[in-house]
């Protein structure tokens, strides 16, 4: 599209900004301040951006050293009441209960294990951009893709899950 | 897509289908020729072919899970523009001055004919808007037209998701619209200017609910036009003073009136904001 003027360049991101937050802070306000901080730094920095391409990669990093900062300043760290409110609007009802199980196994995720597989699964980033923007080599972007995904299957799973058979109609 | 990078562990041809191979054929990041090899592993390791599947259908439930954000409107608070320098507020301000003079002009010569209009859709009003025609400096945007541009600058790219409720549901989409403005609305039919309706969306505005119609032409350019409540002030005069003005690549033209304030955003030029403006504002009744 036309709409690539200096001032809407950010825009068009902030939905998915949003998405990302919602999954990493896991509820709505935690991730509106950090999409609300990741805007502020990204129009601070906006003319140093222009210089070095790859806006989502940047964005995305920006979004990721300020959420490391936040878990540092609050070692205290608020995980296990994240999650509660992640879906907003799930699809179909009976999605919910399979959604429920996957939100709170997201949540149980390492920060750095949550992070590649969302920027992966999610938001679709290639493992180079991902490597880039969290800065890490691509062989660990690699290898938490990895344990994230068998920590997921291990507990989304290995669980006997009758309910979904039932529910097959 | 591209695994040049040296630490990429780019796979040999031939060379044993490895966990880094399934991530890259779930995520769509392996060498095109690569696929028809993992495949062919696949189809012998019915362990592997299992863990690749719960992958995809894990990544797909993110989707699910995580997709309605995507379609919240989003919180007020969002800086999504870039913020201006404080001096150049003072200018802008003189500047939105001299162009609503000449959108009071232009309002002043009545409604023209769509031929005339799209000739020279300002220049008969008179002096005042042919010196805004002639590229006189364009007001920067406050209040519900600079929330229109940002708007449409945010949902007009938008492939999948433009819009709520599509054009194929057009009384739904009036009613629901209707009904959360608190209004009875009318979607403005543009086809006579050459522009189809996709559909529409609320978003949250200053003064409540916002309604945000999207139209297209045949070469796919968007128009959105923004619909709020925007209560006149007491004494303020009865006739809507139409103004134009530009955030980054939006152009927006905007008007109030009857307690109504109206925004057409796009990419098209003036010109073309201008005519069609004026069909929206000749079919809501203004003239």
């Amino acid at each position: 599209m036309s709409l690539r003027g200096p001032t809407d360049d950010l825009a068009p991101w902030v939905p998915r900004l949003r998405r990302y937050a919602r999954a990493l802070a896991g509820n709505r306000d935690d991730a509106d301040d950090l999409v609300q901080d990741t805007l502020e730094r990204a129009w601070g920095r906006f003319s140093m951006w222009q210089r070095r391409g790859a806006i989502r990669s940047w964005m995305f990093g920006i979004m990721h050293n300020l959420y490391i900062d936040r878990l540092r300043s609050q070692r205290n760290s608020p995980e296990e009441d994240a999650g509660e409110e992640l879906p907003e609007a799930v699809a179909a009802p009976a999605d919910r209960l399979g959604l429920r199980d996957l939100e709170r196994a997201l949540q149980r995720l390492s920060t750095e294990q949550r992070e590649v597989l969302l920027l992966v699964g999610v938001e679709e980033m290639s493992y180079r951009e991902i490597a880039s923007a969290i800065g890490v080599p691509i062989g660990t972007v690699m290898s938490r893709l990895s344990r994230a995904r068998e920590r997921l299957r291990a507990e989304l799973d290995d669980r006997p899950a009758p309910a979904k058979m039932q529910r097959v109609k | 897509m591209t695994p040049m990078d040296p630490d990429l562990p780019t796979p040999d041809a031939g060379s044993p289908v490895s966990e880094a191979d399934l991530h890259g054929y779930v995520d769509g990041q392996l060498p095109a020729w690569r696929y028809d090899e993992v495949e062919r592993h696949l189809a012998s390791h019915a362990d592997d072919r299992a863990r690749v599947e719960t992958w995809r259908r894990h990544t797909e439930m993110l989707h699910r899970l995580l997709d309605p954000v995507l379609h919240e409107p989003l919180p007020p608070r969002l800086p999504l523009r870039r913020p201006a320098p404080p001096l150049w507020r003072g200018l802008a301000a003189g500047i939105a001055i001299a162009v609503l003079s000449a959108g009071a002009a232009w309002l002043a010569r009545g409604a023209v004919d769509r031929a005339e209009s799209a000739a020279s859709p300002v220049a008969t009003a008179g002096p005042a808007a042919s010196a805004a025609a002639q590229g006189a400096p364009v007001g920067e945007l406050a209040g519900f037209a600079l929330r229109a541009a940002a708007a449409h600058a945010l949902y007009s790219p938008e492939q999948r998701h433009p819009v709520e409720v599509g054009a194929d549901e057009e009384s739904h989409l009036v009613a629901w619209l209707s009904k959360r403005l608190g209004t009875p609305l009318k979607v403005p039919g543009l086809k006579g200017v050459g522009y189809e309706l996709v559909g529409g969306r609320l978003l949250p505005g200053d003064t409540g609910p916002v309604a945000q119609f999207m139209y297209h032409d045949a070469s796919n350019q968007r128009l959105t036009l923004y619909l709020t409540r925007q209560p006149s002030a007491p004494g303020q005069a009865t006739q809507p003073a139409f103004r134009f003005g530009r955030d980054g690549r939006v152009n927006v033209f905007y008007w109030i009136d009857k307690d109504f304030g109206y925004a057409l955003s796009g990419s098209a030029d003036r010109q073309e904001l201008t005519r069609v403006a004026n069909e929206v504002y000749r079919q809501l009744g203004g003239s």
